[in-house]
């Protein structure tokens, strides 16, 4: 059973839908002491940085979290989730991350040209920097939806694919057992549902 | 490189997908969630849902037809029409929609905008806006374009995007439903003016109305609802033919 995280940062609804078109058992979770029956977590979330750190630490989600990605467990963090997953965030002032994967995240805006959009919204394709498992199914150059206006950074041994913004926008990472997406798979038509299925599949 | 995005609209009344030319006559068309189905296997990049219906029955219809397009159709859905509340938000938010578009409701009350993307974060509000030509100048207009919002269209945009507005889908009165093209002079003032993503919706009738579209560099996407709906354009050839023509989409 893959968990999907509910602590209060965003709709969970296409997720899970995309996970039961899929035929992939999934169950939206509350009780972080029910993490501990999943073989796979999937940390979703829109919204703040700042905000969704306070509230994975008062759900009790933080610390388990860690627990089980030490355990070994896949983990999949999905667009502010993924984010969440490094150490640090400058979004809004200062935040610490879970630390999972090395790197920081930052304003896009300081690092693209200025006549280019924010947030960074809309299909981009993926340009495959490193072979992984979770790329099984997806081809070089397979378009997915992203939507953000913070990007991670210094975090270029995790990163299995990246988009092209101006910057070079990490756009799948991976270190260990532990994934991100700063895309929303669950949003990126067939080629999404391959990387969720693949997911699924570690 | 992001690319071009085509979107259909899809206008629901009682459960069914209708299209207005310029907002009378209206024709219903056809079921929304096979339409969904249909659009997203032609390589649509989003889907918007505009909800017309005036009954509490119509609008229970509209949250159905929503539900069960987000359960199998796996690509962005914006949700529009009789958005006034942070209440509405929850309500689409929770059957499915990513986005959602706030336009007379905001007019009426410019705090929803900051208050829904505080809540629901910028990415998930649209301020979508009618706007209209006189005097010279762009107007802003509101309740099914027969009412003066009393708000000039580029300071509007502007303050919609200084208030955590994720997006602006910009109609064109004066184009919608003529079929000759965008509004690629109005369009222009407001693209220069903002930062975030503008869908340009209003005039679409032939493919080349989306290359002059793209190619003046005025949108980030263009939206169309009646020549995708009567099968006059089909999506998948629209965008092999704007990508023979040098124009980044997804295929």
């Amino acid at each position: 059973m893959i968990a999907v995280i509910d602590y209060g940062c965003g709709n969970l609804f296409s997720l899970s839908s995309s996970l039961d078109h899929l035929g992939i058992a999934s169950e939206i979770v509350r009780d972080p002491a029910r993490l501990a029956d999943a073989d796979k977590l999937i940390l979703p979330g829109v919204g703040a940085f700042g905000d969704a750190v306070d509230k994975l630490r008062r759900t009790g989600m933080f610390d388990v979290l860690l627990e089980r990605a030490e355990a070994g467990v896949p983990i999949l963090g999905i667009c502010l989730g993924m984010q969440l997953l490094f150490e640090k965030s400058y979004e809004y002032g200062e935040h610490d991350g879970l630390g999972l994967i090395p790197g920081r995240v930052c304003p896009l805006a300081d690092d693209i040209r200025p006549d280019l959009k924010i947030p960074h919204m809309g299909w981009n394709a993926l340009r495959i920097r490193r072979d992984d498992p979770i790329l099984a199914d997806t081809a070089d150059r397979a378009s997915m939806y992203f939507v953000h206006s913070f990007y991670a950074k210094d975090c270029a041994p995790a990163v299995l694919a990246d988009a092209e913004y101006d910057a070079a926008v990490p756009a799948l990472v991976a270190q260990d057992n532990v994934y991100g997406a700063q895309f929303h798979p669950e949003k990126s038509g067939e080629a999404g549902l391959r990387l969720l299925s693949a997911f699924a599949n570690l | 490189m992001i690319g071009k995005r085509i979107i259909p609209c899809l206008d629901v009344r009682n459960g069914r997908v209708v299209k207005g030319v310029n907002f009378d006559g209206i024709r219903d068309v056809a079921d929304p969630v096979e339409m969904a189905r249909f659009y997203n296997r032609a390589g649509a990049d989003e889907l918007v849902f505009y909800d017309i219906t005036a009954s509490a029955e119509g609008r229970g219809l509209f949250t159905d037809i929503l539900r069960r397009t987000a359960r199998e159709v796996f690509i962005p859905l914006t949700v529009g029409g009789g958005i006034n509340t942070l209440d509405d938000f929850d309500r689409v938010l929770k059957c499915g929609a990513d986005k959602v578009s706030v336009n007379s409701g905001a007019v009426n009350d410019p705090s929803l905008i900051e208050r829904a993307a505080k809540k629901y974060g910028d990415q998930c509000v649209v301020l979508s806006m009618d706007v209209k030509r006189q005097n010279g100048g762009y107007r802003v207009f509101k309740n099914g374009n027969r009412v003066d919002a009393g708000l000039d269209a580029l300071e509007w945009a502007k303050y919609g995007e200084d208030h955590g507005a994720g997006e602006l889908v910009v109609n064109s009165i004066d184009t919608d439903g003529v079929r000759r093209g965008f509004d690629l002079e109005m369009l222009a003032e407001i693209e220069a003016r903002v930062r975030i993503p503008v869908i340009a919706s209003g005039g679409a009738g032939r493919k080349e109305d989306f290359l002059e579209l793209f190619r003046a560099g005025v949108a980030d996407a263009g939206l169309a609802a009646s020549i995708f709906h009567f099968r006059e354009v089909s999506i998948d050839s629209l965008k092999e033919y704007l990508q023979e023509n040098g124009v980044n989409v997804r295929r």
